[in-house]
């Protein structure tokens, strides 16, 4: 079952934290929605369960339109960044919540439990309470509850926030194989973190500002963004402000060979190139500045060159003999790996 | 505590006796001690009988320790019901019409139980709500007293509860009295049993209001307990103030035993 928002508006006192939301998650599809504090993508997920009553649109499961049913009549699975499992309930009463408010037969709910936490390795946890798990047993556990309910559509808001990055990283690999095993539940995730969406989800929608900015898949937006904002959110990136010319543009009083995908000559537009596409020394468009830092990341190191007064970020593979801080050094990209941006270019007026 | 060296413990522990025995421990001493006595003819009593207490327990004055109990209880559970009722629904309203809620509710804390009861006494002699003669009209008043601090408690309680657990549960298919019954009420079981235990010994100790209302077949002990000291007879009086102390004390221990169970977190 899918998700549709129609057009969705929310506002609290008049002022609206989601902007005319049109989207569409397909059928076991997942979808994130990424996108800083005060973006509007945790309005848009609680329109979707039913916690906030859009001040227009509609909202649909499948075919069905939710807009005004109460939350417990839309079934859908919640997770959500505080894990909010019942504290006086064991781990198996917390799962087993959701069938027992849908009156399951009794018969049924013990299996359903059971596969549930088999499902997401917390079988030998069942009789403890969430006070004597782990943040991430206690996230297990979360998700356990929201799947036991066998629902269409999952809803995870920033679920992984409240881990450290370690047990973040395994917990993604986890949501990765849950969502593999049931492939037919359509998953839309909310988070702040480009590497969560970028791991997780077929397709990201962008927002900011109480906007829906940008959607594609990730490889799409990571790598032909269609805004700055998206291409500064989705991944790091160099966007240099430039003047559009004849089979290229020009930067920094020199002309950079790129597609300039038939932009006017003369337009003002932004240059995107990824830091991990920028190589050190001569090659095609070429770029040449003073070392601003360096920074050793292990397997990397991070360059900040100021090129005629902009800071370009190069990620290099850990380099034998670095540069030297103020030192003259020649960055250089392919035309194939720089994107020029038209839509929402800053200073655009 | 947060004092290290012996010396400044000591001097913490000499300021915390001179303060807490003038103001708490002695009226209670003073009351105990004339509970055993004969007469008091100096600083200290003399004479030591346990005669007090055996009159303390058994007729009149045990007829009246089971009224207040039953009071008291019966008032409690009132109290709690209708307190977490109006905090139930208080927290669904907006910041302002709360704040009228809680103020309607903190009125009656705010005037004199005298008044209280006078205003009960009023209401409640006249039909079709005719309660004065009967043993309700005491509980009425002491409900209403005591309701403030249950409504206070649970709102109190309300406000830390985590609105995702509500949520989480209304998502995965309960409806609202589910989610009330099975979620919202046990979280704030503690904060329950604190209201009850404050609000029973609120009752029990209940005077002011309770003469103004009580029917000769329905004396409360705090009422037997001023009768006896106004007519001279201190040391009975003050053990029927042990046995009253006593029995609040009993029960507010094994309500606390009960919210030290009920706490999960």
């Amino acid at each position: 079952m899918g998700i549709r928002f129609d057009s969705v508006t929310v506002a609290y006192d008049g002022n609206v934290v989601l902007d005319a939301l049109d989207l569409r998650v397909e059928p076991g599809e997942v979808m994130a929605l990424l996108g800083p504090s005060g973006s509007g993508k945790t309005t848009a997920l609680r329109a979707v369960a039913g916690f906030v009553r859009p001040a227009s649109g509609r909202v649909f499961l499948g075919d069905r339109d939710v807009t005004d049913l109460p939350p417990h009549r839309r079934g859908i699975g919640m997770v959500v960044q505080s894990y909010a499992l019942f504290p006086h309930m064991r781990v198996q009463d917390n799962v087993a919540f959701g069938l027992k408010a849908r009156r399951v037969a009794k018969a049924e709910i013990g299996p359903r439990v059971a596969e549930a936490l088999e499902m997401t390795g917390m079988a030998g946890y069942a009789r403890r309470y969430p006070r004597e798990l782990s943040g991430g047993q206690q996230q297990r556990v979360a998700i356990a509850r929201a799947l036991a309910i066998r629902p269409d559509v999952l809803l995870l808001d920033e679920p992984l926030s409240a881990l450290d990055a370690r047990l973040r990283s395994g917990m993604l690999a986890e949501l990765a194989r849950l969502h593999r095993e049931l492939p037919e539940v359509s998953i839309l995730y909310v988070t702040h973190d480009q590497v969560e969406a970028l791991t997780l989800a077929d397709r990201i929608a962008v927002m900011d500002q109480a906007r829906l900015k940008d959607c594609g898949t990730p490889q799409e937006l990571y790598r032909t963004p269609r805004t700055e904002f998206t291409a500064s959110f989705v991944g790091n990136a160099n966007l240099l402000p430039v003047t559009v010319g004849d089979g290229g543009v020009s930067f920094a009083g020199g002309m950079l060979k790129v597609d300039t995908g038939g932009a006017a000559p003369g337009a003002r537009a932004t240059l995107c190139v990824r830091p991990h596409l920028v190589g050190l020394g001569s090659g095609p468009n070429q770029l040449t500045g003073t070392v601003a830092e360096i920074q050793w990341r292990g397997s990397t190191h991070r360059l900040y060159v100021d090129v005629d007064g902009h800071r370009i970020m190069a990620d290099l593979r850990e380099l034998k003999e670095p540069p030297v801080h103020g030192r003259p050094v020649t960055l250089h990209f392919a035309p194939e790996d720089a994107t020029l941006l038209t839509a929402g270019v800053s200073g655009d007026g | 505590m947060l004092v290290h060296s012996r010396k400044g413990k000591w001097t913490a522990w000499a300021v915390f006796f001179v303060l807490f025995l003038p103001l708490f421990a002695l009226p209670l001493l003073v009351i105990l001690a004339a509970s055993f006595a004969t007469s008091w003819p100096g600083v200290l009593p003399a004479g030591a009988t346990t005669a007090h207490y055996a009159a303390a327990t058994r007729g009149e004055a045990l007829q009246a320790l089971v009224t207040s109990l039953v009071t008291a209880v019966t008032a409690s559970l009132l109290a709690l019901i209708a307190g977490t009722w109006a905090a139930l629904a208080g927290a669904a309203l907006g910041r302002r019409r709360r704040a009228v809620l809680d103020a309607l509710f903190m009125l009656p804390v705010a005037v004199p139980p005298v008044v209280v009861g006078l205003a009960v006494l009023v209401a409640f002699s006249q039909p079709p709500f005719l309660l004065n003669g009967t043993r309700w009209i005491v509980i009425v008043a002491h409900t209403v007293l005591v309701t403030a601090f249950a409504h206070q408690s649970v709102s109190a309680a309300l406000e830390r509860l985590d609105p995702a657990c509500e949520q989480v549960a209304a998502s995965l298919g309960a409806r609202p009295a589910y989610v009330l019954w099975r979620v919202k009420l046990p979280l704030l079981l503690p904060s329950l049993g604190a209201a009850a235990g404050l609000c029973f010994a609120l009752s029990m100790g209940e005077l002011s209001a309770t003469v103004m209302l009580y029917p000769p077949d329905w004396t409360p002990l705090t009422v037997l307990i001023y009768a006896a000291t106004d007519r001279g007879a201190l040391f009975a009086g003050s053990a029927l103030a042990v046995v009253l102390m006593t029995t609040t004390l009993l029960v507010l221990l094994a309500v606390s035993r009960v919210r030290t169970k009920a706490s999960y977190r």
